[in-house]
């Protein structure tokens, strides 16, 4: 490498400040999204109002499920909606999760609010017709609320998950083998990837030809891993049964389920 | 004519960067547009689905609440205007066809309202299981209909704006100068609140 010497060639200090700016920039715009809690496992008790030996049983029931069928179930408790309602809050929360299997979206949040004593069940577009909207209200009015108003939340979302699952897995139809290893569906053989392949075999044969590119690329490169070091790592899609990390499997909602409140 | 290599590394630069800014632009016009009509498809069938809610709602209504006659023809009525107004993919780039579509879906929306409003005032009808599901239905599918309002208002922004910025716009005005912007979904007062189903 050749010291001290200037990538006049390219307008070089104008497009590395370019791209620091662009990727500051993207850092700070997705900051400004709802401050939704990391998806650090199948139960996540921001509110800390579950008991942790209930926890511990409803996220071993949970793992069962989904090692069986595929279908991603998380129970969510958060300290405040932040102003909003919790249907748009539910169906945000469901999709920054991605909970559920890309192509059959099957996942199902159940999400309390105790600050602002609202409860919502979310189901992704796939389990609409089986865990219908009656059906999570029913669930939410029975199972639910009679013991969140007696204030034993621990009982009210154990009881509540076991009728969920209940309802699932009545439906012989969701009992799928899924395989023990998840791959990725996306197969893009269109001209798109060819393209990229041509511009990657173009970045690759710049890097190793010029001293110039190379300084600029890696200068990049490093500013926009800094500067996105910082902002929110969660929810990469695809995840592995059993063991380890839980992640959402690309799976979106609608807005079907039903809410409640206490 | 031979190329230094200086020369050629200049150009494959611009060529490279030139991609990576414009994204392979020739696709992104048609594959927003298509989303956008995707998620206009999802908002009727949503607003479909309440539609075909209604009738159950009313007869079990009327089982209870024979009296309320204006509130009840009132329902019926509004309903047989929504469902006659259907907003071809092919119509979006009309702001008064889609205004139409929500005008007479906002109709709907207030002579339900009244008659859940109506509905309070009997016990009976209140407890009725047939009602109460039907009840839960109607929540869900405003919500719906509220959810897919949403995605599709999110993608006619991607697709205007791509439509309107660099390097969208060379494309738009090359070889898509028949693609117009598509209407947004003007916001009436009450246009996120569904009606509240609450008792």
């Amino acid at each position: 490498m050749t010291a001290g010497r200037t990538p006049s060639t390219v307008g070089g200090r104008g497009a590395y400040l370019a791209v620091t700016i662009v990727a500051l920039l993207f850092a700070i715009a997705t900051s400004f999204a709802l401050n939704f809690p990391a998806l650090s496992g199948r139960v996540v008790d921001q509110a800390n109002i579950i008991q942790p030996a209930t926890r511990s049983a409803i996220e071993e029931k949970l793992a069962e499920l989904e090692a069986k069928s595929g279908i991603q179930i998380a129970v969510a408790t958060v300290g405040s909606l932040e102003g909003q309602d919790i249907e748009p809050y539910a169906n945000e929360l469901f999709r920054n999760w991605k909970l559920g299997e890309k192509t059959k979206n099957n996942g199902v949040l159940l999400l309390i609010a105790p600050n602002e004593r609202r409860v919502r069940i979310e189901v992704g577009y796939g389990l609409e017709g089986t865990l219908t909207d009656a059906l999570s209200k029913v669930i939410i009015a029975n199972a639910i609320t009679p013991r969140f108003k007696a204030g034993d939340f621990s009982g009210g979302i154990s009881r509540g998950v076991d009728d969920i699952i209940t309802v699932l897995t009545t439906d012989s139809s969701e009992w799928e083998k899924r395989p023990s290893l998840r791959l990725d569906n996306q197969q893009t053989t269109d001209p798109a990837s060819w393209l990229l392949l041509a511009a990657f075999i173009v970045l690759v044969s710049l890097l190793i030809a010029s001293p110039t590119f190379r300084w600029l690329f890696l200068n990049t490169v490093l500013n926009i891993l800094v500067s996105s070091g910082g902002s929110s790592g969660g929810g990469y899609s695809g995840g592995f049964s059993g063991g380890g990390g839980f992640s959402g499997g690309g799976g979106s909602s609608g807005g079907g389920g039903a809410s409640g409140s206490w | 004519m031979t190329v230094s290599f200086a020369q050629f590394r200049n150009i494959a630069i611009a060529v490279f960067m030139g991609l990576t800014i414009a994204g392979c632009g020739y696709n992104t016009i048609p594959t927003l547009e298509e989303q956008a009509k995707a998620k206009w498809g999802d908002v009727q069938n949503n607003y479909q689905r309440r539609a075909d809610l209604i009738p159950n709602l009313v007869a079990t209504v009327q089982g209870y609440a024979k009296q309320e006659r204006e509130v009840l023809t009132a329902v019926i009525e509004a309903r047989a205007k929504a469902t006659q107004i259907k907003v071809d993919v092919s119509q979006l780039t009309d702001p008064e066809k889609v205004k139409q579509f929500q005008d007479a879906q906002n109709q709907l929306s207030g002579a339900l309202g009244r008659l859940i409003a109506v509905s309070e005032n009997y016990p009976d009808l209140k407890s009725n299981q047939n009602f109460l599901a039907l009840q839960s239905q109607l929540e869900g599918t405003e919500n719906r209909i509220a959810v897919a309002r949403r995605d599709y208002i999110e993608a006619v922004r991607l697709y205007n704006t791509e439509l309107r910025t660099f390097p969208g716009i060379l494309w738009a005005n090359t070889f898509f100068r028949g693609n117009k912007p598509m209407a947004e979904f003007t916001a009436s007062a009450n246009a996120d609140k569904p009606p509240q189903v609450k008792f």
